[in-house]
């Protein structure tokens, strides 16, 4: 293995909502090309990481940090910590009344990219990338995420993750509300954003999506940190025994 | 005082003059005794401008009722008392005009300009350095046209002189100068405005903009502006600008009357961007007749106060009214706006969409009165009011008046205050946007149902606007 640098590396990440401690002592490291899968029960604090890392200013980080390309983001804003190359794909993307998804993506990427991308070269990009998803051209002039459909608030973080080509995507729960087809189509714009450069963290209550996304590493999500790590093998096992299975495993002693 | 007892005093006073259709309001005088502004100086103005004998009359008697009106009791009292009519300066003749230099202009307004990227010849215009916007060969090539049609398009003060039969007609009758105490301060000392008369059946395809008249008087502090539409015609007018039209008066109270006649329709579209130390108090009303549309389309950005409630009175059966409207205040403002549907007529229909934002302890507020007279069966309304709440120190009020004297009508109101999502700022913030950025795509996209009724031009610059105005380095 040679020495390369973890795109991400969260060190004994301990993070709290309104008083109450949600991440206790969350370890991960992510390096180039690498795909990881984060699995865990509803609750036990999937969402409030991906949130973490972004930098919701409403988890607040007591402990341990955040290093993102070898830089301590862990006390930049999310503005700041998107330039430098992190994304989230939201859960519950919001919706903007007034705003079109074509304003919008365009002040993105040029705020990320750091420079005006020329009109032009910005439309052949976008056309293409929306073609890769099936998105049609209507989709553009529409306001963001304002009376979308589940699949079509999934396609537009996926399209937007194209664009912006971040180094590392965190997707939260991508794959929920999505119809067969659209799964399908997401899970390849998903594969569409790895490279030998980037990395992905997917973050999911099902195992479905790792059928068309492969990780090479999953990590089991408890109580507010990772309990167990393993290969992609591991999500099938997961699937297959619950995850009463490793709660179970971690109790030797009768204590929960 | 209680929420009742303000709106109350609102509807009586917010400038309601039936008397041309048979409605009469009980005024009650109270006697002030005269400040600065002297029955010499309304005859001098009168002189200057060689006015007809009707016209000196009717500037004296309004100065008349000026004198004797209290002040409004209601809505910003504590701003409106500390005018201070003693030291405005009531008549300035654009050629007696002093010559201001571009270096009395303060910094900011230019860094606004800059950043605005308003033209150099435009910038001079807006900031009161010449008195004219220098484009006339654009605006020769628009006056002809215009000449073609028939239409005329000319500053009040040229409109008298060429066309005194038709104002003399129509003059007042929309507001008369009795209706408020400001629109009376208007009638005794007005100067510049606009005069548009559109012949039956034309249509003027492009928007008329007060900026590429002439004599561009309409920037003074009491113009007046009168626009008829003749049955079947069409024009949109357009005053203001986003770029912050600065002024070293501190009072604006300009009167503008507009008449639809049967089946004609006009759209007025005001931006306006006063600097931080006006008092902008205008009467702005329209008359619809019998199948006439009127659309007010308002922006209010700037001044310290503004107190305007466009109005429409819709006469005739089947006439239709809309005012769009959108308010900013910041630190120190009071957008004090609204809209007034008056429902004199059968099947007659009004829409009202108000947006608001208020920042820094700013504060504005809607008040709106919609007024069903009895007959006017099967009229219809629809208000909406959304204001946003940028802080917790920002300040948002709705005061609506009902008078509904019919049972058979339609009347709906929705008013909503929100605050800017936490959640949709990080949404944007995550995707590389700053906090002011994202702050300011937000609101663009509260206005958007207003923007998008602009001419483009206008669009992208008050889009800018907002910008400048959140980057935190404005207001």
């Amino acid at each position: 293995m040679t020495a390369k640098q973890p795109i991400l590396s969260v060190q004994n990440l301990h993070a709290k909502v309104e008083d109450k401690e949600i991440l206790k002592g969350v370890n991960l490291e992510i390096f180039p090309g690498e795909v990881h899968a984060i699995m865990g029960r509803n609750g036990s604090g999937k969402s409030t990481l991906s949130y973490t890392l972004m930098g919701h200013p409403r988890y607040v980080v007591t402990e341990g940090k955040i290093l993102f390309k070898g830089i301590d983001i862990t006390e930049m804003t999310p503005d700041e910590r998107a330039r430098t190359g992190l994304a989230l794909a939201f859960q519950y993307p919001v919706a903007i009344p007034g705003v079109s998804v074509s304003n919008f993506v365009r002040a993105s990427v040029n705020a990320v990219r750091g420079k005006d991308v020329p009109i032009k070269e910005f439309r052949a990009e976008l056309k293409e990338q929306m073609k890769k998803l099936g998105v049609a051209n209507e989709f553009l002039g529409r306001y963001i995420n304002d009376g979308f459909s589940g699949g079509e608030k999934k396609r537009l973080e996926i399209l937007q993750l194209a664009l912006l080509k971040p180094a590392l995507a965190v997707l939260d729960e991508t794959d929920s509300g999505l119809d067969i087809d659209a799964l399908k189509t997401v899970s390849e714009g998903i594969n569409n954003l790895s490279n030998p450069e980037t990395a992905i963290l997917l973050i999911t209550h099902y195992q479905r999506i790792l059928n068309y996304v492969e990780p090479q590493f999953v990590h089991v999500f408890q109580d507010g940190r990772i309990v167990k790590s393993g290969g992609g093998d591991l999500s099938k096992e997961l699937e297959a025994r619950g995850y009463d299975w490793v709660s179970q495993e971690l109790t030797p002693s009768g204590v929960s | 005082m209680s929420a009742e007892l303000i709106q109350d005093q609102s509807i009586g006073n917010i400038g309601n003059d039936y008397s041309q259709y048979g409605f009469q309001d009980k005024e009650d005088y109270v006697f002030k005794s005269g400040r600065g502004l002297t029955r010499e100086i309304v005859e001098k103005i009168s002189a200057m401008k060689n006015e007809p004998e009707w016209m000196l009359k009717y500037r004296l008697r309004a100065l008349d009722i000026f004198l004797k009106k209290p002040m409004p009791k209601w809505g910003n009292c504590g701003l409106l008392d500390s005018i201070d009519f003693e030291n405005i300066f009531y008549f300035v003749r654009s050629s007696e005009k002093t010559e201001k230099s571009w270096d009395d202009v303060p910094e900011g307004i230019k860094q606004t300009f800059d950043r605005l990227g308003i033209p150099e010849a435009e910038r001079k215009f807006l900031a009161g350095v010449t008195a004219q916007y220098e484009s006339e060969v654009v605006y020769h090539s628009i006056r002809e046209d215009l000449e073609a049609q028939g239409v005329i398009f000319l500053d009040m003060d040229s409109g008298l002189r060429e066309h005194e039969e038709i104002i003399r007609k129509h003059f007042g009758t929309v507001i008369p100068a009795a209706d408020n105490k400001f629109s009376a301060l208007n009638s005794a000392v007005w100067s510049g405005g606009s005069f548009v008369w559109v012949p039956e059946g034309v249509r003027v395809e492009i928007p008329l903009q007060a900026y590429f008249r002439i004599n561009a008087e309409n920037m003074g502090q009491f113009e007046r502006t009168l626009i008829i539409a003749e049955p079947g015609s069409f024009v949109h007018y357009i005053e203001g600008c986003t770029a912050p039209t600065y002024s070293t008066d501190s009072l604006h109270s300009a009167v503008v009357e507009l008449i639809a006649k049967p089946g004609a329709h006009i759209r007025y579209t005001t931006i306006q961007n006063w600097s931080k130390n006006v008092y902008n108090l205008v009467t702005k009303r329209a008359v619809a007749h019998t199948d006439a549309k009127v659309e007010w389309v308002d922006g209010n950005i700037g001044s310290k106060l503004t107190m305007k409630y466009p109005a429409i009175h819709l006469v005739g059966e089947r006439a239709h009214g809309e005012v769009l409207s959108i308010a900013f205040a910041g630190e120190d403002q009071h957008q004090d706006a609204g809209a007034k549907m008056v429902h004199a007529a059968p099947n007659t229909t009004s829409l009202v969409v108000s947006k608001s934002i208020s920042k820094n302890g700013g504060r504005t507020s809607y008040r709106g009165l919609v007024k069903v007279y009895p007959e006017a069966k099967g009229a219809k309304s629809n208000i909406k009011c959304d204001a946003l709440l940028l802080d917790e120190k920002s300040r948002s009020d709705t005061y609506p008046t009902m008078e509904i004297d019919e049972k058979d009508v339609t009347i709906e109101h929705e008013a909503t205050v929100s605050k800017v999502g936490e959640e949709q700022l990080f949404y944007l913030m995550s995707r590389g946007l700053t906090q002011d950025e994202a702050t300011a795509m937000i609101i663009n996209g509260f206005f958007e149902p207003f923007t998008k009724e602009l001419p483009l031009e206008y669009a992208v610059e008050l889009n800018r606007l907002i910008q400048l105005e959140m980057s935190g380095s404005v207001g």
